[in-house]
């Protein structure tokens, strides 16, 4: 803002409280969740605000197993987390990899149907998983690779959205310091390592953020390719506990949506600085 | 050290049906050693005749041999060449160590041996208080240091220039032409640099090509350029201010241009009629525009000389020898 009102000083800070309110109060109801008993959460109809005294006992239940004291039986989620961790991680690492090469050969190359390819990868921008999942199941059930690492990555792993914005940041590269590579005699792949690679990092570390999070998070096509339990990611193991038939355990399952966010939470503050950087600069 | 020979080389752009020609025909020879300045107005190909010989545009038709290997067909890496670009082109994630290394690192060259040519060439430039900083942290000036460096370091045989100097301000280029001078007595590698710029061609250069339209139109000493230019084009393209060319007036021929440079016109009592439109002051001289006839006339005096006031009549005269006469058709020097 340029004028300096203070009934607009105000006014704005009070849109910015009540936009922190709404985004932080659900996460805070979690997280008192997660501190009571399921009885206590059960029994008063609002629940109460104020953090109860079983927090180590939920996390202790949440993220080992065992049995409640109502008498129900909770997956542990510490194996979940670690199968949605490597799918992440799958993920994210595999689009950055296939993108990063897409974009490099779609800007440095001359071939015949460039463009054709270019403009084929970009409209698969609106085709996303869960428009084509159907057939992408038949694929990966033929092929045998429900219930692995395999089939839970791969069809996720193809991004146009990546391949784009790689696209477009190569294109900022100036051509001269392509044409000083190949005096320098760097071959293709070589310029790719030692010059396009290091210059690129910053949108490396940007994509890597984001591409953590949309395979950490997902959910429906774990739902479809994974029958066996050792292959579920934590985001399903919360729709698990959710039980409809007999007494679900919110505080287990509020606890489990915490330790769900924790590791993206990690990666964000640890990438925050290059993030912001890889989004805002292109650094020449 | 080489020689290069351009023969019947050409540069085209476009298909069959909209061919754009940018270089027409050039056959030139530079010799062992020799600093060469291709120098033309914009659009005129010079850029694309160094990028021709750098091997990063290709050859539409014709040769060119460098140390009488073809090179038509060789990758820029394999002509045994350096660069400095307009824009240094220098890799800005590595530190100007990294840079100035790099094409030795991929000739795979021992680390010592890398070490020892790095460490020579940056004292020769002064800029061994830089090596381990990167190229955003340095001054325009010393950013173009480190892309001769980066030249320099790999021994070459020949040394292509893309326009260095035009991203300097003035004091600084007039500086690294000195030693860019400098560096070629001490080196005595062949050199052909790109410019637009007449002043850094006449200063630079031990021979000039001056190139219009994708043409030759002189290859020579600077001397022979200034004081014999082979066309009108080159003598009003060549000096500051250029050379006047005359036209349609008693004692030029028809179908003929006379060109007189500005130094070469006396103020007296008897000769050409002119009128002063107006006067720039120089500092150590003035420079007189006039109008005779249809013509514009720039007659350069003396700064003391401050007789002459806009709109008075003046009568001025060429000296005689130094009168150049072109053919109006074809613009080539008749005598």
């Amino acid at each position: 803002m340029v004028e300096r009102k203070s009934g607009l000083t105000w006014l704005s800070h009070i849109v910015l409280i009540v936009g922190v309110l709404c985004v932080a109060m659900p996460i805070y109801i979690t997280i008192i969740a997660s501190t009571q008993t399921a009885e206590e959460l059960a029994r008063a109809a609002p629940m109460s605000l104020l953090p109860g005294g079983h927090f180590l006992d939920t996390y202790r239940l949440a993220l080992l197993g065992g049995k409640t004291s109502t008498g129900g039986v909770i997956v542990p989620a510490w194996p979940m987390m670690k199968v949605s961790l490597i799918m992440a991680l799958i993920i994210a690492v595999g689009k950055i990899a296939i993108s990063l090469l897409s974009a490099f050969a779609i800007v440095y190359f001359r071939f015949p149907f460039r463009n054709v390819v270019f403009w084929m990868i970009f409209v698969t921008l609106m085709l996303p998983v869960e428009v084509r999942i159907a057939p992408t199941y038949e694929v990966i059930a033929s092929l045998g690779m429900l219930n692995s690492y395999a089939g839970l990555t791969i069809p996720l792993i193809a991004s146009a959205t990546a391949t784009f914005l790689f696209r477009q940041f190569f294109l900022t590269v100036p051509d001269e310091l392509v044409e000083a590579a190949r005096m320098d005699g760097a071959g293709p792949m070589r310029f790719f390592w030692d010059v396009l690679l290091p210059l690129s990092k910053t949108s490396i570390a940007a994509l890597f953020v984001i591409q953590f999070i949309y395979g950490w998070n997902q959910y429906l096509w774990p739902l479809l390719v994974t029958t066996s339990e050792d292959m579920y990611p934590v985001v399903m193991g919360i729709r698990r506990l959710i039980s409809t038939e007999t007494l679900t355990d919110w505080n287990v399952v509020m606890a489990n949506v915490l330790l769900a966010m924790i590791p993206p939470m990690i990666i964000i503050m640890l990438m925050q600085k290059w993030f912001v950087k890889g989004l805002v600069d292109s650094e020449k | 050290m080489a020689s290069i020979k351009f023969q019947n080389v050409k540069k085209q752009y476009g298909s069959k049906d909209k061919v754009i020609q940018v270089i027409r025909d050039l056959t030139v020879n530079i010799d062992d050693g020799e600093f060469v300045v291709v120098v033309g107005p914009s659009g005129c190909g010079k850029s694309t005749l160094l990028r021709m010989v750098a091997g990063l545009e290709e050859i539409s038709g014709g040769t060119i041999s460098i140390d009488s290997q073809v090179v038509n067909d060789l990758e820029p890496a394999e002509r045994d060449i350096a660069m400095v670009f307009q824009n240094y082109a220098l890799y800005p994630h590595m530190s100007i160590f990294e840079n100035m290394s790099y094409g030795l690192k991929i000739a795979k060259l021992p680390k010592d041996e890398i070490r020892r040519r790095v460490e020579k060439v940056s004292e020769i430039l002064e800029i061994t208080p830089y090596l381990q900083r990167k190229p955003g942290a340095l001054s325009g000036g010393q950013r173009q240091r480190v892309a001769m460096g980066r030249a320099i370091v790999r021994e070459p045989k020949v040394f292509l220039f893309d326009e260095p100097l035009s991203n300097l301000d003035a004091k600084l280029r007039a500086q690294t032409r000195l030693e860019i001078q400098k560096l070629h007595r001490e080196l005595g590698i062949t050199s052909l640099f790109v410019t637009h710029d007449q002043v850094e061609a006449m200063t630079l250069a031990e021979r000039m090509i001056v190139l219009n339209a994708g043409m030759v139109e002189q290859f020579g000493t600077p001397d022979e350029v200034y004081h014999k230019p082979a066309s009108a084009f080159v003598a009003s393209f060549m000096g500051s201010p250029p050379m006047n060319l005359l036209t349609d007036m008693p004692g030029i021929m028809s179908g003929e241009i006379m060109g007189i440079r500005p130094e070469h016109l006396d103020i007296g009592n008897t000769g050409w009629d002119v009128s002063v439109e107006a006067i720039e002051m120089l500092g150590a001289e003035r420079l007189v525009y006039c109008k005779w006839g249809s013509n514009q006339l720039i007659v350069r005096v003396h700064a003391d000389d401050i007789s002459i006031a806009v709109g008075a009549r003046l009568f001025i005269k060429p000296r005689e020898d130094k009168l150049h006469r072109f053919d109006q058709a074809t613009g080539k020097r008749i005598g």
